[in-house]
């Protein structure tokens, strides 16, 4: 039992490392970025590669591969959500929905339909592990990944709190033309901010192809548990979106501990028993509804 | 030279022609009202000049140069800043976050967190507090610190004492006085007709979208000034 309550904790690790960039972005861009999943798979595809054809090993890979993904962070807000926002406030989510179809067909066309993992080019990390007190063993890469969530998040909240352009990203999110009138480049802030968010999407990326296998049409069930796991722990916060990962992942591993099946349902039913209570806890549908309007 | 000039600025707000025309100076470290009715296009004319809106037409010098076409974060950095109307704070930031956000365009002058609280000094105590749970006079004087943190050359204040009680613009003002001696060029807009004729050397009158009144303080009878900021004669009265 305890070591099934580790191994959860440790995989929630993983959901909050790639729920961090959705709820990062979802806070200070008011963006719900549907190709999230995608964009990670992307970049195990893109460390693979490096990693297949040039020898290099992913971890050296990704020297190449997160300012990559910062950079196409970068482009995307400045060419499609920030035309997509100024239609209005659903076109960013339809946006990135066919961002997401791109990607997934490109990749599909690219690489076919094989199942790939990077876990062949790190050596022995893959199945290294670490014996607890207790006869518990737990791997070394879902510890690593576990840490590498608490820094990334860490990280995000001090570089928000304490520096300048922390500052300037949340003001702009707040109201980003009194942001231009204070001297804030809001365009660039916001451009900046995706860069940050697409980064973190790469290190997700990076720890989904090491720890598992993916293919091209993976990104919908990453995109799944991020989503989950950042509605568990109220979108936008830093600190809850760790708790949601873990408590995402400690219903699946307790449920698939019942059942084969049970992993995903439990996953699920977690999901939505936490979404009606926070709809209860608001007053309802009715007032939800009448908040928006 | 004049710090500030405005040479015939048109605006448009989709079919409203809300600025017609419009001409005036302001010289250095010279500190003038901008008055008029509700509507008459203040506000739009100081977010012209502070950037938020682009002109139809005309001429916006800061120094002698024109910035017309200068995006307004950049307009700070060239020493423009303005306290805008209802202002519009980041309510999910402390006092200190606030003000510091005004050093974004790195000009370099005086003002720092210290130097602000000590000109407002209601604010020192609430440094570490969210704005959002201010008082009306402390969000205003934390909304002219964040423009003073930015070391302007020309101060554009909007309305300044809105929704404020009488004793807590009267503070407002005396914290401002020292701020106009002090040789800053302020252009304010002001509803309180009698205030602004008493802290302003001249004057400058809008009537929808026009400038129809311009003078000393000292010499413009009031009365020329209400019927100015009215528009004169019976037809306004039968509106």
């Amino acid at each position: 039992m305890i070591n099934t309550i580790i191994q959860g904790v440790l995989l929630g690790g993983y959901y909050a490392l790639i729920a961090a960039g959705l709820s990062f972005m979802f806070s200070v861009m008011r963006i719900i970025n549907l190709a999230h999943g995608s964009l990670a798979v992307l970049a195990a595809y893109l460390l693979l590669v490096l990693a297949q054809s040039f020898g290099i090993s992913p971890f050296l890979g990704l020297i190449i591969v997160l300012p990559a993904m910062a950079a196409l962070g970068f482009l995307l807000q400045r060419f499609v959500l920030d035309r997509a926002l100024r239609a209005g406030q659903l076109v960013p989510i339809l946006a990135t929905f066919g961002l997401a179809i791109v990607i997934d067909n490109a990749l599909f066309e690219g690489f076919g339909a094989n199942t790939r993992s990077l876990s062949n080019y790190i050596g022995t990390l893959s199945y290294d592990s670490i014996e607890l007190p207790g006869g518990i063993y737990v791997g070394e890469l879902s510890v690593g990944v576990f840490v590498l969530a608490i820094v990334v998040l860490g990280g995000l909240q001090l570089f928000l709190s304490f520096t300048s352009y922390g500052r300037a990203i949340r003001a702009t999110s707040e109201d980003p033309d009194t942001a231009s009138l204070v001297g804030i480049n809001a365009r660039m802030a916001t451009a900046v901010a995706s860069a940050i968010a697409l980064a973190t999407v790469g290190l997700a990326g990076a720890a989904l192809g090491m720890r598992a296998t993916f293919d091209a049409y993976t990104g919908a069930s990453q995109l799944l548990f991020a989503f989950e796991a950042a509605v568990i722990g109220g979108a936008g916060s830093v600190w809850g979106t760790l708790i949601g990962g873990i408590i995402l992942a400690l219903a699946q591993t307790l449920g698939a501990k019942v059942s084969p099946l049970g992993f995903l349902i439990a996953g699920h039913g977690i999901f939505l028993v936490v979404l009606f209570a926070r709809i209860w806890l608001a007053g309802g549908v009715m007032a939800l509804l009448r908040r928006r309007a | 030279m004049s710090a500030l000039a405005v040479q015939g600025l048109n605006l448009h707000h989709g079919l409203l022609h809300a600025v017609r025309d419009v001409s005036f100076a302001v010289g250095n470290g010279e500190v003038v009202a901008l008055v008029g009715a509700n509507g008459a296009g203040k506000t739009t004319l100081l977010r012209a000049i502070a950037g938020a809106h682009r002109p139809t037409s005309g001429v916006i010098a800061l120094d002698g140069k024109d910035i017309a076409h200068v995006p307004a974060h950049r307009r700070v950095g060239m020493g423009i800043a303005l306290v805008p109307e209802g202002r519009k704070l980041f309510t999910q930031m402390t006092v200190e976050e606030n003000l510091l956000l005004g050093r974004m365009a790195r000009r370099p002058g005086p003002w720092t967190v210290e130097k602000v609280i000590e000109t407002f000094p209601n604010l020192g105590p609430r440094r570490r507090a969210k704005t959002g749970t201010l008082s009306g006079g402390e969000q205003q004087a934390t909304a002219i610190g964040r423009a003073l943190m930015s070391n302007p050359s020309v101060l554009l204040l909007d309305e300044v004492s809105l929704g404020l009680s009488p004793i807590a613009v009267e503070r407002l003002y005396e914290s401002l006085r020292t701020l106009m001696q002090s040789g800053t060029t302020i252009l304010l807009v002001e509803q309180d007709l009698g205030r602004a004729m008493r802290v302003a050397s001249r004057v400058i009158c809008m009537l929808e979208g026009r400038l129809v009144l311009e003078g000393s303080t000292t010499s413009l009878p009031r009365e020329k000034i209400t019927e100015a900021y009215f528009g004169s004669g019976h037809e306004r009265a039968m509106a």
